[in-house]
């Protein structure tokens, strides 16, 4: 065992060694990494090759019956507008609600970030807790809240003069979706602000202790250090953020189910009620189609995915001029 | 400062507000619910907890859940220290391969792989345990996980295999004697992070259940509660207080190492 450490370690440096003795070498490694590749492999890889499989079939889900059917299902797909429909819903919840919670999380970071202030991490713990807490709870207390039967929100609201009558905040569709992009907003919005802050954390003090000597005011701190130095990590932050946003799921199921009338129904919604839940909607369950409207989405996503991993690769160039003039 | 801070109070008072409703409702009776702001009941009713207890199977759901969070951190856990000290310490042929499957796992989103693992968890005659649901959560989104330990077991010093492989330790000891003892921090973040993501998730546990309603979880049964019962506010109430209750007493205790570890994530 000793022995084949030592080789282990001299493998890695010596790259004449042969493939197969190198391999044969790190073989504790490769038994080390089994457990994690096969739970990848079962729970992600599969499942990623398998999709593609699943969106060529016409397969119900309740019977064994798959039939081949090739691209029809990328055809009617095309055709649908219901999937068009939570596919632009989908992205229209990004472009809204990922900026307000950026910029509302950026603010209350950069306030929390002040050590002057003492209760800093006590505000940290109550803007943290909606995060922790499941969709399905969220679900249920937010139709407490929001409900146009004398809850809370209304009763508010009315209280101060500001509408007239309880408005229907997730039965109405004009208000459903809205209403959901901001709780989503609420929920996750502690999950931003920890980004914020540890990207805060990495630059250093010294950088404001100089430029204050130099008689830079506060607006111009946050101008000329704390913006330039925190780009590399707004874009990964961006990235996440956005990643996250286009996948919403629970929270939007817990409260509307998709509905009234659909006007929730984001593309992750979609997905599930096309392959498990078609009572729903009026529907059988359609299992290939869903995979195909998966695929076709999860394709939308990467490309996306890779266009902001690029852009945030850039602002790190930029970050690194900047730290080294 | 005093200024900033009692505005910050304020609104943190409002960020909170659903909970503390929710709590205060769970107390009260069916017809109190809706009597106004207030949060403090007229009498306390703990009535409700039972009714949701029973007859809703809360509790049941509460054991299921319990079961498959114990068991998938146990198995990522492992699984995923096991990978990251691989990663962090040795190189060896395949190493890029392996990292750049794990990278491009990231952005996967859940909808696309959903019924490949419905479909394999059937497959593999699962669908009647929750073993199927725990090793479908053990298998979720760990990649940060991974990273966090890979990091942390490269910065440790080489001397101490060195004087472990002097002892006679083999490959196996170094990392369960030497090594992992060392990375408390790490293993806590990821119990942490799959604590809350077992716990919490939704999707799988709904799918995974759906013609099973004795294999739900609290996510799903308190969802089924909400369709099932919807007039009985108070018990709704109950019911999530009893599902949001472990959770927030976990992340009190544990909440440096929660928000270290997202942070981690970001700095990675």
């Amino acid at each position: 065992m000793t022995l084949a450490r030592d080789s282990i370690a001299r493998a890695g440096r010596t790259s004449s060694a042969g493939l197969w003795t190198r391999i044969w070498t790190s073989r504790w490694c490769y038994l080390f990494m089994l457990p994690s590749l096969v739970l990848a492999g079962m729970f992600t890889f599969y499942p990623m090759v398998m999709s593609w499989y699943f969106s060529f079939l016409d397969w119900s889900g309740f019977t064994s019956a798959r039939t081949f059917v090739g691209l029809d299902n990328y055809r009617e797909l095309i055709g649908d507008p219901l999937f068009w429909d939570a596919f632009g819903r989908s992205f229209l919840f990004v472009i809204v609600a990922v900026p307000i919670r950026l910029v509302l999380a950026l603010l209350v970071a950069i306030l929390l970030n002040n050590q002057a202030l003492k209760l800093a991490p006590v505000f940290r713990t109550f803007f943290f807790l909606p995060v922790v807490t499941t969709a399905a709870i969220v679900g249920i207390v937010m139709t407490f809240v929001l409900s146009p039967y004398r809850g809370p929100v209304n009763q508010a609201l009315m209280g101060l003069g500001l509408i007239p009558e309880p408005i229907d905040f997730l039965g109405d569709p004009d208000t459903a979706l809205w209403t959901v992009m901001a709780v989503e907003v609420w929920k996750n919005f502690g999950i931003t602000m920890i980004y914020w802050l540890a990207a805060l954390q990495t630059v250093p003090r010294i950088y404001y202790e100089a430029a204050k000597v130099d008689g830079a005011g506060r607006f111009q701190l946050l101008r000329y250090i704390t913006v330039p130095m925190l780009l590399p990590f707004a874009a990964i932050i961006v990235l996440l953020t956005a990643n996250a946003t286009l996948h919403v799921f629970a929270i939007v199921q817990a409260m509307t189910r998709g509905g009234p009338y659909f006007a929730t129904q984001v593309i992750e919604v979609y997905i599930y009620q096309t392959a498990f839940a078609a009572d729903q909607v009026g529907g059988v369950p359609r299992l290939g189609y869903a995979s195909a409207a998966g695929c076709f989405f999860g394709v939308v996503v990467m490309v996306i995915a890779l266009l902001q991993v690029y852009v945030a690769r850039k602002a790190a160039q930029v970050r690194a001029q900047l730290v080294n003039e | 400062m005093t200024l900033i801070s009692v505005v910050l109070l304020a609104v943190c008072f409002v960020w909170v507000y659903p909970f503390l409703w929710m709590v205060s409702s769970s107390i009260k009776t069916n017809a109190e619910v809706f009597s106004g702001l207030g949060l403090f009941p007229k009498a306390i009713r703990l009535d409700n907890y039972v009714r949701a207890w029973h007859d809703a199977h809360i509790g049941d759901y509460f054991f299921n859940t319990v079961f498959v969070t114990v068991t998938s951190i146990v198995i990522s856990v492992l699984a995923v220290s096991m990978m990251g000290y691989v990663l962090g310490r040795y190189r060896f042929p395949g190493k890029r391969v392996v990292i750049g499957l794990l990278a491009a796992a990231v952005f996967l989103p859940e909808g696309y792989t959903i019924i490949p693992i419905f479909d394999l968890i059937n497959k593999l005659g699962l669908q009647d345990s929750l073993w199927g649901l725990t090793l479908a959560e053990a298998g979720g989104a760990h990649v940060v996980a991974i990273l966090l330990f890979a990091g942390y077991f490269s910065q440790l010093p080489k001397e101490l295999e060195e004087a472990a492989m002097m002892d006679g330790a083999g490959f196996v000891r170094i990392f369960w004697q030497v090594y992992l003892p060392l990375a408390k921090p790490v293993t806590a973040t990821a119990i942490i992070l799959q604590f809350m993501h077992s716990w919490n998730d939704f999707l799988l546990p709904l799918v995974l259940t759906l013609n099973k309603p004795e294999l739900r979880t609290l996510s799903v049964g308190i969802y089924s509660f909400q369709g099932e019962y919807f007039t009985d506010w108070s018990g709704m109430a109950a019911a999530a207080t009893i599902g949001l209750l472990p959770i927030i007493v976990v992340f009190l205790f544990l909440q440096r190492y929660f928000v270290e570890g997202i942070a981690g994530a970001v700095k990675q």
